[in-house]
């Protein structure tokens, strides 16, 4: 609906210049052929082609005539700095290049008639461009393929012949065969075209500059700005965007160095305003965003101070804003084409300021359009031909340059014609249309409040508009930012138009809850501006007319004033509710249980504080809280009075249901819990108070959860940190900031009035039945029935816990894996007031470690509450922890008949098997027995029998047993055979004589066996005396089933001189036994090795005397010589 | 010399600001609590692990055709924000660093105060004194 204005840029200087290129002899309405080719020309043209804009003209068509050209600037004086058609004509009108299409085959059969034909029509071309350096070409369209260059020598001798007819140069003739690649032979033609009108552009280019040689500086100044934007502008056209660039910014300081005076300045800044235009579009272009950024500071600066003449001083503003607003046109565009803006430098800066100017535009205009004009006729700004003829001047003197106006009283009228237009100016439709594109920029620039600061804007500009549908909307959107964010000064401003626009509405819902937070603490107003509105408010309450807002246009309240009467006589509808979510107004709340949990049979507290912030006292009818899952309890939580309507007016402040301004007042509210609730959160939804009556008009304020707005949470911060928080206020006015909201509360369970004792003997020892006293006593007043309890592992553990934990209550056998872990609702019955009931339990733990055993009491009983019978379930948890033990360690070795550690056991040879228990219980234990079970693979010696039975063992004490075994023969050489199990039956001393036993099990170790060929022993005295004959025996025994050739030495001794057999070989049989006697005289006294006694076997050469030997002695003690000498002797025979 | 000047807390809500009684006080209002975008903007763009070393002084916010904003943000986020007339060009950098810390240390006197409350609004008269001293003086 906006059409282009006097301020918006012509399109001409907005587009983008590409050369000209006319074509002539295409019928594309009727001809096929030259449709197609002429579609091939204009259709796809992508940035890969070259920038050119065609135009189809009739062979005949008539260009723009060239005027004859000036041969002296001597007596010249320019009129004005640039024509208004120039550019257009430029870019639409004057080709730089005419292309003649013709349909000539090289061996058209009547060649020399269409050869003239052609050279005429180029003629017509020729005739009609007189003056310009426009050039011409001709396309011959063929439909046969040429031949390769130089073959076809009838086409080149005609193509010379036509180029000679034609007078055209052999650059300028094409052909263009008409077959299937029609693209690519025009592509290539038009690379052709670009060169010619690239040529055409260089010599105007020339033609321009050629001028400036005649030009003088003091009465050409226009036409050096004239001729560097025209030589800049041809540049563009020839593509040279550098250089274009360059003679722009020429242009541009040279414009600046014009003589300005108010007559010119619309000019200049017009003419200022394009080439800054141009030079800001090519720094884009050539990807300098600074550069242009610098262009338009430095723009706007040297032209910020020319405003020209006082009385228009609107126009300067509005070619302000239109300056700012096409750089942010070219900004955004150019961000559109990859360039990327920041936070503080984007196009929503400059729409901004465009804003702004227009702003101040519509301002201006208002001050000077004020008074009542008619348009004055003739009209002045009326022109021969419509348009001006250079950009920037006054219709009423065109033309004109000298520094005052050539007709005062013209100029006057001129001036006013202008002021009554611009009276017709959509302002705010401007103003909104730049703020929204700002809005828009600084959303995508993450600038949040500047965004709602410009919506603010928007809105106010839509009030001023007289829209207050979309002010309003603008501005409830904003409200809500600036409210978290406080910042109450600007909120109360913009409540301040909102609520001028309810009231010039009538809209009755918002106008109140406007006028409720305009009211409240939050808003900065003064007091007598708070009791105006709070006046105005009751009015509404009483379904009255309210006063006008001051700062209303007075025909717009007028207005109001009967939409409101309207709204009075109207019926029904005037019950509102108002949601007030972080909105804080004229009364705070605060709901807060008093507790964040309550025992069923406490009755739940809740109290209720509301303040008046408002200037005069305020009364309610109703007030009721609502509380989620129970609509149950809502019955409870009301306040409410009947009051009629001419109440509001006085209200006794001493009432309940009034409220005084700073007081805070409390409402308490009591209700008891169902039973059903126990474990659940009892939460306030909302809270309602209902001011005005059912027959006036009635407000339900609705608070959401338990009130409170954007600023209490705040201030209950401030509050809880500040000095003045200590004490020092009495309970009855609770400080308001103080008092913090709690929404919710939790109902849990009664508190038992039982007692659960346990008593036992820790630590549990693994595998014994471990006994758990519990003893349960009431100290209820009323009978506690249905007591049940739950006892065990408590739930939750590992679950290898459970697996390996038994519990039963018959504690005379032992348990066993069908046992529970946990034993659920054992029935105990009633307990009347005081009884007491006891119950053992029993736990066998099979593993070791820590366990938590739980102890659960259940039971119901009715109690009294606010009057009311209510029947509770109590529980009582107890749980223990308790640690399993080992009762005893058991250890076992088995040793040689010497009592020698034994690493393995032979075949035959009897040994024997230690075992210590090592008590390792606090408590002593009682060994009843103790039991040997072997392995078919060792048979005893003797029947073993318990050595330990019936010995008590005290912590640390240990009991040992020793049984003699002997290993029957085993099938190979040596193997590991298993020993058997060791069974130990045991119980503590302290438990009762029918207690059970618990049998340990313990498994012995396996055993190495190992067969020996050959078995020796010696028999000899426990000790020799110095020079007195020591016997030695040495008894060989062959065990296999073979003959045994046996080899033995005696190896010489320094201790011992002996007698015997030094070396011997002997034969033994099967199963017999050889007998070596030798007498050892011992030398010296003390620990003396025996002499080494060899034995090799021959047919077993791996079984060494190595090994034999360990079956002797090695050493024996030899006593130095007595005094009776002859005692010894005889002893030691 | 600044036109207006003003103290945000961490939350963003103003503690103080004070503009020339000249001029329209909520256009300034208006200005300042805008500047706080680009605040926000520059304190997260220093990363986290950046936070100790940042400094303190935020420069210029952002150029209005009128005013030059300064930003400048205590290392407990308390923000200060002073608004120079864009014609004075005699203020450099300098000055406005000067400036703002003379603003901080009266602040840090503020705070030292047994009885404020930090997060109230400043009412200290020192503080307003020194303030007075940094604002364009009414003629």
């Amino acid at each position: 609906m906006m059409s282009p204005t006097q301020w918006d840029l012509p399109p001409e200087l907005c587009c983008r210049p590409m050369a000209f290129v006319a074509l002539t002899g295409l019928d594309v309405t009727y001809n096929a052929i030259h449709r197609a080719i002429w579609d091939a020309f204009c259709a796809n043209r992508r940035a890969d082609r070259v920038p050119i804009s065609f135009k189809v003209l009739p062979g005949d068509h008539e260009y723009p005539k060239c005027r004859t050209k000036r041969t002296s600037y001597e007596w010249y004086i320019p009129k004005g700095i640039l024509k208004t058609g120039w550019m257009n004509k430029h870019l639409n009108l004057v080709p730089a290049l005419v292309v003649l299409f013709y349909e000539l085959d090289w061996d058209d059969p009547v060649w020399k008639e269409k050869q003239s034909e052609c050279a005429t029509k180029v003629e017509i071309v020729r005739t009609s461009l007189q003056g310009r350096n426009t050039k011409v070409a001709v396309v011959l369209i063929q439909k046969k393929t040429p031949l390769p260059p130089g073959e076809d020598l009838v086409a080149s001798e005609r193509a010379a012949s036509l180029c000679n007819a034609c007078d055209l140069s052999g650059k300028s003739l094409f052909v263009l065969p008409h077959t299937d690649h029609l693209v690519g032979y025009i592509i290539r033609l038009e690379n052709a075209f670009y060169e010619h009108a690239q040529t055409y552009y260089y010599t105007e280019i020339r033609r321009v500059k050629s001028h400036k040689e005649f030009l003088n500086k003091t009465t050409h100044q226009l036409l050096f700005v004239r001729h560097q934007f025209k030589i800049a502008f041809f540049s563009e056209l020839k593509q040279d965007t550098q250089n274009a660039l360059k003679y722009y910014r020429t242009a541009y300081s040279l414009v600046h160095e014009l003589r300005t005076h108010e007559t010119n300045m619309l000019e200049i800044k017009t003419m200022a305003g394009f080439t800054n235009y141009k030079i800001c579009r090519l720094c884009f272009q050539h990807n300098t965003p600074l550069d242009a950024i610098a262009q338009f500071r430095k723009h706007i600066d040297l032209c910020k101070k020319k405003i020209g003449s006082a009385e228009l001083a609107f126009e300067h503003t509005a070619w302000m804003s239109k300056q700012f607003q096409s750089f942010g046109d070219l900004f955004d565009e150019a961000i559109k084409l990859g360039l990327t803006a920041i936070q503080t430098q984007n196009p929503g800066f400059y729409y901004q300021q465009a804003a702004y100017y227009a702003q101040e535009r519509k301002q201006q205009a208002a001050h000077m359009c004020a008074h009542e004009v008619r348009y004055p006729t003739p009209d002045p700004l009326e022109t021969l031909s419509g348009a001006l003829d250079f950009y920037g001047q006054r219709a009423w003197r065109q033309g004109h340059q000298s520094i005052d106006p050539p007709d005062a009283e013209k100029e006057k009228v001129g001036i006013q014609a202008l002021q009554v237009k611009e009276k017709d100016v959509p302002h705010s439709e401007l103003i909104i249309a730049l703020l929204s594109n700002a809005v828009a920029q600084f959303k995508k620039y993450k600038c949040p409040r500047m965004k709602s600061h410009l919506m603010v804007q928007m809105g106010e500009e839509y009030y001023h508009a007289k829209d207050y549908t979309k002010a309003l909307k603008l501005l409830d959107y904003v409200m809500c930012d600036y409210r978290t964010e406080r910042w109450w000064s600007l909120l109360t401003s913009i409540l301040g138009t909102a609520l001028r626009c309810s009231y010039l509405m009538a809209h009755v819902k918002d106008y109140i809850t406007y006028s409720m937070e305009l009211i409240g603490r939050a808003s900065t107003l003064w007091e007598d501006q708070k009791s105006r509105i709070e006046k105005n408010l009751i009015k509404v309450l009483m379904n009255e007319v309210p006063e006008a807002e001051p700062d209303c246009d007075p025909a717009s309240a007028k207005a109001a004033q009967a939409l409101w009467s309207d709204r009075v006589s109207l019926a029904g509808s005037n019950r509102f509710t108002i949601e007030l979510l972080n909105v804080g107004i004229l009364l705070q709340c605060k709901a807060r249980f008093l507790s964040p949990s309550f025992h069923l049979d406490d009755p739940v507290q809740l109290h209720l504080y509301l303040k008046a912030d408002c200037p005069h006292p305020v009364r309610f009818s109703k007030l009721c809280v609502s509380l989620s899952n129970q609509v149950l309890y809502n019955q409870f939580c009301v306040v409410e009075e009947s009051c009629k309507s001419q109440d509001i007016l006085e209200p006794l402040s001493q009432e309940n249901m009034c409220l005084v301004p700073g007081k805070t007042r409390k409402y308490s509210f009591k209700f008891v819990a169902k039973t059903e609730d126990v474990g659940k959160k009892i939460e306030i939804t909302a809270v309602d108070l209902m001011l005005g009556t059912d027959n006036g008009r009635c407000v339900l304020l609705n608070w959401r959860g338990g009130g409170g707005d954007a600023a209490s949470s705040h201030e209950a911060i401030q509050a809880a940190r500040s000095f003045r928080s200590r004490g020092r206020v009495p309970e009855q006015h609770a400080q308001w900031d103080t008092v913090s909201i709690q929404a919710s509360t939790m109902i849990i369970s009664r508190v038992p009035k039982i007692s659960v004792q346990l008593s036992h003997k820790p630590p549990a020892l693994s595998n014994e039945m471990y006994c758990i006293c519990v003893s349960i006593q009431s100290n209820e007043k009323t009978v506690a029935k249905d007591v049940k309890l739950t006892a065990g592992l408590k739930p939750g553990q590992d679950a290898n816990l459970t697996q390996s934990t038994q519990v039963t209550l018959n504690g005379l056998e032992v348990c066993d894996e069908s046992h529970p872990a946990l034993l659920p609702d054992i029935a105990i019955g009633d307990l009347q007031p005081g009884e007491k009931v006891e119950k053992s339990l029993y736990v066998c733990c099979v593993t070791t470690g820590p366990r938590i055993f739980l102890f659960h009491v259940a039971y119901t009983m009715t109690t009294q509450a606010e009057g009311t019978d209510i029947t509770c379930k109590c529980h009582k948890d107890e749980t223990v922890t308790i640690e399993t033990v080992v009762p005893f360690d058991v250890a076992m070795k088995f040793v040689s008949t010497k009592f020698e550690h034994l690493e393995r056991v032979y075949v035959d040879v009897p040994f024997l098997l230690m075992t210590d228990i090592l008590s390792a219980s606090p408590w002593p234990l009682h060994l009843v027995s103790s039991q040997l079970l072997l392995a078919p693979t060792m048979v005893a010696l003797d029947e073993p029998q318990s050595q330990v039975e019936h010995v008590v063992l005290q912590t640390g004490e240990c009991a040992s047993e020793c049984f003699s075994l002997q290993c029957p023969p085993v099938l190979n050489g040596t193997s590991s055979v298993a020993s058997g199990q060791y069974l130990i039956s045991w119980k503590r001393c302290s438990s009762c004589a029918d207690a059970p036993v618990v049998t340990t099990v313990v498994t012995l170790s396996h055993v190495m066996v190992e067969t020996i060929p050959l078995y020796v022993h010696a028999e000899l005295p426990s000790f020799g005396r110095v020079r007195e004959s020591l016997p030695v025996r040495y008894h060989i025994q062959n065990r296999t089933g073979l003959v045994q050739d046996v080899e033995m030495s005696v190896e010489p001794s320094d201790a011992f001189m002996f007698s015997g057999l030094k070396q011997v070989r002997l034969r033994i049989l099967p199963g017999a036994e050889h007998e070596m006697l030798y007498n050892f005289y011992p030398l010296m006294a003390g620990y003396q090795n025996l002499p080494l006694l060899n034995i090799s076997l021959l047919r077993f050469p791996t079984v060494s005397g190595q090994l034999l030997r360990r079956f002797l002695p090695s050493r024996i003690f030899v006593k130095p010589q007595g005094r009776q000498a002859e005692d010894a002797s005889i002893a030691a025979a | 010399m600044a036109v207006c000047i003003a103290v945000i807390a961490k939350e963003n809500y103003p503690l103080y600001i004070r503009s020339v009684p000249t001029q329209n006080e909520l256009k300034f209002h208006y200005t300042v609590h805008t500047s706080l975008d680009v605040v926000e903007e520059k304190i997260s763009a220093v990363g986290k692990a950046m936070a100790d070393q940042r400094e303190l002084y935020l420069g210029l916010l952002y150029p209005t055709e009128d005013y030059k904003v300064y930003g400048y943000v205590t290392n407990s986020k308390v923000k200060f924000v002073i608004v120079v007339d864009s014609s004075n060009t005699s203020l450099r950098d300098n000055e406005i660093r000067s400036m703002f810390r003379k603003l901080h240390n009266s602040f840090t006197d503020v705070m030292c105060n047994p009885f404020y409350n930090p997060g109230d609004t400043i009412q200290s008269k020192a503080f307003d004194g020194m303030v007075s001293a940094m604002m364009v003086q009414a003629s």
